[in-house]
């Protein structure tokens, strides 16, 4: 059938902010949908949130509104646009959630929208866990035993046929949130609670606990005649009880046999025929009786989702463009794969290698939460890796995700601990159970005990001891000396840096002094390294070198090598590991190249924003004439994508792995250089080890950026620009520590040194709280200085975002902060342009860093943050690299600054690109998107350490709608009406109090502390006192619980104050209420409140802000 | 490019199992399953599960598989996943070492299945440059040989190699068929149930004339509701009409059409002179379009594993298939009476043939999957309810 002629504009729904379980994916698949119905000649209006989005670029769809993502404000783009459809299935739940919102208050009727992709009914039935489970029943799939609770009393009868363990899901919720697993009646009720809340229909399932059967996923396309294809299998390795999302998967499943595939493949179908997707990608999950092959549906998602980015990823086939181009009529038979260039569309593909997903987890930047994987997500990325078997794969997944794994390091908590603890710790479900397996087995446990206590497949269980034993092996003899052992070992996935770490093992140096001894250069080391093989990572690549042992790289073609493919997308592999020469099909061109390294799997403080730049990069340099190479081991991402450059190569991250394809892509053509500075911290760590190897390093030198990183080199470049920084210091020891502080007066801001998303930093009051400090939040020594600065208390922090070309410098742009500094910079929100500083500071800060990128020889990008106490610049940092903020700026100022910077570091020139233009007439406003709700027991608090997932703009005429739009975008509700609470510190007091006289004019009751309802009462305002949570009940969390709040402003100084006030955090949390923990954002959200008030937000394409 | 990844190199330290190519290419690997040698033409499968059911499917007589999915054996044996009790493929190729089975349906272990069976096994081999090369230069003729102690007279098994007159002109069908017919008995699987059980005196009665038949042919013949008798491939058309048949079914088997062709076309000619039914598979829908009057060839690209597209033209609906064939109805031949039904996606070859005034109609994929996937299976039920 070919595509749809009624419809000639669709409008595509965004995802909006990434949030812990709707990440980049949804940019990678919402860009490849708008780019396949751009091809088609569809007018594309698009709705998303997110300004670090690739979907956003203004030439990526026709019309493009940075708007937040809710029914009513997307009810205006279509009154506005007059779409003919909406595509819901590239936006996860947000969009799912958003276009059935409209469908039922008949927005889409009344304008004359049609749904594409998945309709109403569809999305109800797959999303209602009654209706769901009705039509499995009607089409004979097993569901297990359960039933739908909308109260603690039904969820008790249910319990009833349940039995315990239950487990509890939210209907409505995304990545389960506020579900769980319950053991006991008390846990059970407590679930249940927070399950009822979390879910917006008040409705939770409670099912009978299938802990420990296997776990699969099957993804799904489905075309309007019918045709149904798979097109990747997903076994998870961690077993059901743990949520997919947060699992460890490997594709295809491993442990099927055909016919056992085959029933879940069929059942796959049906489950998309009955719940009635009518075209598009699906995926539905299974779980299976390791005992007997007992089969249960679990749930099914009606779109495009992580599941399927990974699939993508894993097969070659772009489901997102498929699904697309299915959704505006075509036919799988209709349309090619464009990736393989060989095969239709309705090709199953088919692999011959295995991939493997870890998830990477933030658990160390939320004190209080428990470090437990349930059915609730907590993951914030993911790393893939591709391996010609699952050793490899496994070894390769380990290293990529950059936790400072180079294969199954030792757990050295358990190294000779006894039975009971090594069993306690398999029991628990966390990150690093895996590793905690391999341990055992090297602490005695067979394959057969641990596979009774984890219930891992004893398949996965048995490639891991083989690891282990091999790694004995190693550990016993050094390294082989023949190329046959070495590329055997190397077909196992183990990397050059763990394979150092066993051979010195084997000449009895292993830890301490002789360890230290054996990596130093001289006789003793010449001789440990002739007995071990190698002694570090270095010499074992030397090693290599010498054996003539290289990785080849095979490329993903969906057909296991039956057709020919075009698309150049790679991955390494030792292949064979005893005979002959394995085949390499790399096939370098002869081209003029340039490598792009991303930025690894997502974490806070590196996401997003990242993967941004080095897309941009591609595009550029791409534009340019040079050929595009992307190495990056992320599958959620657009970089990752089969058209974002001209050869893909997925691979991780780490030295060893990108100098072999710098090896093979040397060897043919001119690599004109690497750029390591757009991918954030990972490619720079990078840099020292490509720069050893000779390989040109593009833009800034390295050199520049380490400068920028050093405090002492720093601190003599910031004297010699005669530019004023806090007083700061560096202590090795407690006592020096203490010394520093009392020479700069607290508070002070302390960190450890070489850190990103300002981890364990903390604004320190008092000698008492240092001293905590360093006993818990780091280790200092030597090695690890603690650094130690003036902390501005209350000013202003600003963020400049800057281009240098070595001798011109051009201002991107000048955020301001709300939040006052100490607030890590991706937590805060900002405004550009700045919405309350005078011009002289404004051009002063552009005079200084203009000044900074001169001095440090930039070429490329370069941030630099300031904080601004009454009228004096402090330079707080400077990085010479792309930064978290350079999408914002780019959305904001509507210029490709990415773009150009990348073709600078090419060798461009500034003077060649048009200026850009500096007077906006509109106002963007930045904020940050916090996963507080996933971590129970984690205070709400916004501290120097970096929180957010991710972040939305609001862009508008003025600072306070503008505002109001990037709280909505985040999902915080201002009320129009109700009650506020106010406690806010002694010296925000004279901040909050127009702000308080703001709301009460608008008819808001408000109700303080003591110390604050004084303060406000003795300026005339009507403000009642509320008890504190020390004062007796009722007190304030009283009155959060039963929902007499509306908005909560509340600020605390110091630790006790903090402590104190954190039940009413929480509490509002749990409540959702809005709250707001600085005075700069609470007298912002008293304007966006008035503001919202008075008028309707109106909405604006950037395409028109632009013009 | 392909070459570089097949020297002539000595015999590496620890090989144990060997492939020597026809065109003196030799591959060593690590030998598994049965001690010995054995020639075949040497053609790859690519589907990710259901190897037992490739190492026990009679297409593959003659034929050392090599699998592209790197891992085999990981679900071990059992006895339900056997298509055919007679000899099918000589040996298999696969990338990695055979490592214990994870499976409740296991019985044993596949390398000792294999060593049971006599098959050859050979594991460390680059399987998907040795599937490049088979894409690029086509299916060569080859020797495996596995002996624990690595040695191998290489000339020697060259010369085999050489001498094996290849699959081209071979009729292999009347080596695999049944000698003696047999009255089927047996449905499709179920899991917890196994096997169904049919009722002998229920039914239509299909006479089935087994070419080198897969099992689950005969149980979707049943699960559609026919009664089924096997006979041997060299049935005279006067032993098929002494059955009574109501239907005949021609099913899969290896080896090249037109040899086969030479008895089984006259018989088909008969039946369709009689307007009986026929439904025809893989090497049966063949020599049905032979009968008919149409040509077949080999092709320069066989299509092996269970994820072809194949259109359905009556409707366009797209069915995904298992697919096994190195020979094809030339879809340019078709007289007059034959109407294309199927057709690969992929490469536009013909997949599927009615003949016009007859109730014959066969196609090239494999409906009965086992392994690959079963949106086919209409056509069994096609086929029966042209009985009733």
């Amino acid at each position: 059938m070919p595509k749809r002629t009624d419809i000639s504009s669709i409008l595509v729904i965004g995802a909006g902010p990434i949030i812990i379980g709707q990440a980049c994916e949804f940019d990678y698949s919402g860009t490849q949908a708008i780019k396949a119905l751009k091809e088609e000649g569809y007018r594309v209006i698009l709705v998303n949130s997110n300004p670090a989005t690739i979907m956003t670029d203004p030439d990526m769809a026709d019309a493009t509104y940075i708007e937040p993502i809710t029914p009513a404000i997307v009810a205006k783009i279509i009154e506005k646009e007059r779409p003919d459809a909406v595509l819901p299935t590239m936006g996860g739940q947000t969009a799912l959630n958003c276009a059935l919102d409209l469908f039922n208050d008949g927005t889409l009727e009344k304008y004359g929208v049609t749904m594409i992709g998945a309709n109403a009914d569809a999305i109800d039935k797959a999303e209602d866990r009654q209706r769901f489970r009705e039509a499995m029943d009607k089409i004979g799939l097993e569901s297990a035993r359960s039933g739908v609770a909308h109260s603690l009393d039904d969820a008790y009868a249910v319990l009833e046929r349940t039995g315990l363990p239950a487990i509890i899901r939210p209907s409505f919720t995304l990545g389960g949130t506020g579900g769980g697993v319950a053991y006991n009646r008390e846990e059970f009720e407590t679930i249940v609670r927070s399950g009822l809340d979390a879910s917006p229909t008040n409705e939770v399932l409670i099912e009978e606990s299938l802990l420990g059967w296997k776990e699969y996923e099957m993804e799904v396309v489905r075309d309007r005649a019918d045709n149904c294809i798979i097109i990747c299998s997903i076994e998870n390795v961690d077993p059901m009880g743990v949520h997919t999302g947060d699992s460890i998967t490997v594709a295809p499943a491993l442990t099927l046999t055909d016919k056992e595939y085959q029933i879940m493949r069929s059942a796959s179908i049906a489950v998309l025929r009955e719940i009635g997707v009518e075209t598009g990608g699906s995926n539905v999950q299974f779980a299976v009786n390791p005992k007997d092959g007992r089969l249960i549906v679990i749930e099914m998602n009606p779109r495009v989702s992580r599941s399927s980015a990974l699939a993508s990823k894993a097969t070659g086939f772009p489901i997102a463009r498929v699904a697309a181009k299915l959704a505006v009529g075509y036919t799988l038979d209709e349309i090619m794969n464009e990736i393989t260039g060989a095969t239709p569309a309705s090709f199953e593909p088919t692999i011959d290698y295995v991939v493997t997903k870890i998830p990477r987890f933030a658990f160390e930047k939320f004190k209080g939460a428990k470090a437990e994987l349930t059915t609730a997500m907590k993951s914030v990325g993911e790393v893939m890796a591709i391996g010609r078997n699952f050793k490899e794969s496994l070894q390769k997944a380990l290293r990529g995700l950059e936790t400072g794994l180079d294969g199954f390091n030792r757990v050295p908590e358990l190294e000779g601990a006894g039975r009971d603890t090594i069993t306690a710790a398999l029991a628990k479900a966390t990150p690093e159970r895996l590793l905690v397996a391999a341990q055992a087995m090297r602490e005695g446990f067979t394959v057969d005990e641990i596979h009774a206590i984890t219930f891992y497949d004893k398949w996965f269980l048995r490639h891991i001891e083989e690891i282990i034993a091999e790694e004995a092996k190693v550990m016993q003899d050094g390294l082989p000396i023949d190329a046959a052992g070495m590329r055997r070992l190397k077909a196992m996935g183990f990397s050059d840096k763990r394979l150092a770490t066993l051979a010195v093992r084997s000449v009895g140096v292993a830890g301490g002094l002789g360890e230290t001894q054996a990596r130093r250069s001289g006789l003793l080391h010449d001789a440990l390294r002739a007995m071990a093989g190698a002694t570090s990572e270095d010499e074992v690549r030397e090693l290599r070198g010498k054996l003539g042992v290289h990785p080849v790289f095979k490329r993903i073609d969906s057909c296991a090598a039956e057709f020919e493919a075009i698309t150049p997308y790679m991955y390494s592999t030792y292949e064979a590991p005893f005979f002959g020469e394995p085949e390499d099909e790399a096939m370098p061109s002869d081209r003029r190249k340039i490598v792009i390294l991303g930025g690894g799997p997502n974490r806070i403080g590196q996401g997003i924003e990242f993967d941004y730049c080095c897309v941009h990069a591609c595009f550029a340099l791409s534009e340019a004439g040079y050929e595009t190479i992307m190495i990056n081991c992320n599958p959620e991402t657009v970089s990752t994508d089969y058209d974002t450059s001209d050869r893909l190569y997925f691979e991780p991250l780490t030295a060893e792995d990108v100098l072999e394809i710098l090896r093979v892509e040397q060897s043919k053509g001119e690599l004109v250089g690497v750029i390591v500075q757009f991918g954030g911290q990972t490619p720079l760590k990078l840099a020292h080890a490509l720069e050893k190897a000779g390989i040109p390093i593009l833009g800034t030198s390295p050199d520049a950026i380490d400068l920028a990183e050093d405090r002492e080199r720093f601190a003599a470049l910031v004297e010699k620009l005669g530019l004023k920084q806090p007083a700061n210091g560096i202590a090795r020891s407690r006592d020096e520590a203490v010394a520093v502080a009392n020479r700069i007066g607290y508070p002070v801001l302390t960190r450890p040194s070489y850190v990103l998303g300002g981890r364990a930093m903390e604004i320190v009051d008092s000698e008492q709280q240092l001293d905590d400090y360093i006993a818990t939040a780091v280790q200092v020594s030597g090695d690890s200085p603690v650094l130690i600065d003036q902390y501005l208390r209350d000013a202003i922090e600003c963020d400049v975002d800057v281009l240098c070309d070595g001798e011109q410098v051009v201002v991107a742009g000048v955020m301001q902060h709300i939040e006052e500094a100490g607030i890590h910079s991706g937590d805060s929100a900002c405004t550009i342009p700045p919405y309350s500083l005078p011009g002289e500071i404004i051009e002063e800060m552009e005079r200084q860093a203009e000044a900074l990128a001169k001095g440090l020889g930039v070429r490329g990008l370069m941030n630099v943050q300031f904080a601004v106490k009454g009228d004096d610049v402090y330079l707080i940092e400077v990085n010479p690299r792309a930064s978290r903020t350079v999408p914002f700026v780019a959305k904001a100022i509507g210029q490709p600054v990415a773009k150009i910077a990348a073709r600078v570091m090419a060798g461009e020139k500034l003077a060649d690109f048009p200026p850009f233009k500096r007077d906006l007439d509109y106002m963007a406003v930045k904020e940050a998107v916090f996963p507080f709700a996933r971590f129970p027991g984690v205070d709400p608090v916004l501290s120097p350490e970096m929180k957010s997932t991710g972040e939305v703009m609001g862009i508008d005429r003025d600072y306070p709608t503008a505002f109001a739009k990037a709280q909505l975008g985040a999902g915080m509700k201002l009320p129009t009406e109700g009650t506020v609470f106010v406690s806010v510190k002694n010296s925000d007091k004279p901040h909050i109090l127009p702000a308080v006289r703001r709301l009460i004019e608008q008819g808001f009751r408000i109700i303080a502390t003591s110390g604050t309802q004084k303060y406000l009462a003795d300026a005339g305002l009507a403000v009642e006192k509320v008890n504190k949570v020390a004062e007796g009940r009722p007190h304030i969390v009283d009155k959060i619980i039963d929902g007499e709040i509306s908005l909560v402003f509340n600020t605390t100084e110091g630790w006790q104050s903090l402590k104190d006030s954190q039940s009413i955090r929480a509490s509002a949390l749990r409540a959702k209420v809005s709250i707001f923990t600085t005075a700069a954002a609470s007298v912002a959200a008293a304007e966006a409140i008035a503001t919202i008030r008075g008028s309707q937000l109106e909405v604006r394409s950037l395409q028109d802000y632009y013009s | 490019m392909a070459d570089a990844a097949f020297s002539l190199a000595p015999k590496p330290e620890g090989a144990t199992g060997v492939i020597v190519l026809s065109d003196g290419h030799v591959i060593w690997g690590k030998g598994f399953g049965a001690v010995g040698d054995a020639v075949g033409e040497v053609c790859f499968n690519t589907s990710m599960t259901g190897y037992q059911e490739v190492m026990t499917d009679p297409s593959y007589a003659g034929q050392i598989v090599t699998f592209t999915f790197p891992h085999i054996g990981n679900v071990g044996v059992n006895e339900e996943d056997i298509e055919s009790k007679v000899d099918s493929a000589v040996g298999c190729v696969v990338r990695e070492e055979v490592t214990p089975s994870s499976s409740f349906r296991a019985l044993g272990e596949f390398g000792d299945w294999l060593a049971g069976k006599g098959r050859i096994g050979i594991s460390g081999v680059d399987t998907r440059a040795l599937t490049r090369r088979i894409r690029v230069s086509g299916a060569p003729n080859a020797v495996i040989a596995h002996d624990p102690k690595g040695d191998f007279d290489i000339p020697a098994l060259l010369k085999k190699a050489q001498e094996w007159p290849g699959l081209e002109g071979m009729d292999l069908a009347k080596i695999v068929s049944r000698q003696i017919g047999e009255d089927w008995e047996g449905s499709t699987w179920t899991l917890g149930q196994g096997y169904g059980r049919s009722a002998r005196d229920a039914g239509p009665h299909v006479v089935a004339i087994d070419y080198g038949a897969k099992d689950n042919i005969f149980r979707n013949l049943v699960k559609a509701g026919a009664r089924v008798t096997v006979v041997p491939a060299q049935v005279t058309l006067e032993q098929v009409l002494a059955l009574e048949p109501e239907g005949v079914f021609l099913s899969n088997g290896p080896g090249d059409p037109a040899a086969t062709g030479k008895y089984a076309v006259p018989v088909i000619r008969g039946l369709l002179d009689r307007d009986v039914p026929i439904f025809g598979i893989c090497l049966g829908h063949q020599m049905l379009a032979l009968a008919a009057g149409a040509k077949t060839a080999k092709m320069f690209q066989g299509h092996r594993g269970a994820n072809h597209p194949v259109k359905r033209l009556a409707d366009n609906v797209v069915e995904i298939t298992s697919m096994n064939h190195g020979f094809a109805v030339d879809n340019a031949t078709l007289p007059e009476n034959v109407e294309e039904t199927h057709v690969s996606l992929f490469d536009g070859t013909n997949c599927g043939i009615a003949i016009k005034g007859n109730q014959a109609f066969g196609v090239q994929y494999h409906p009965e999957a086992s392994p690959g996937p079963q949106d086919s299976f209409y056509l069994f039920e096609k086929f029966v309810g042209m009985m009733k």
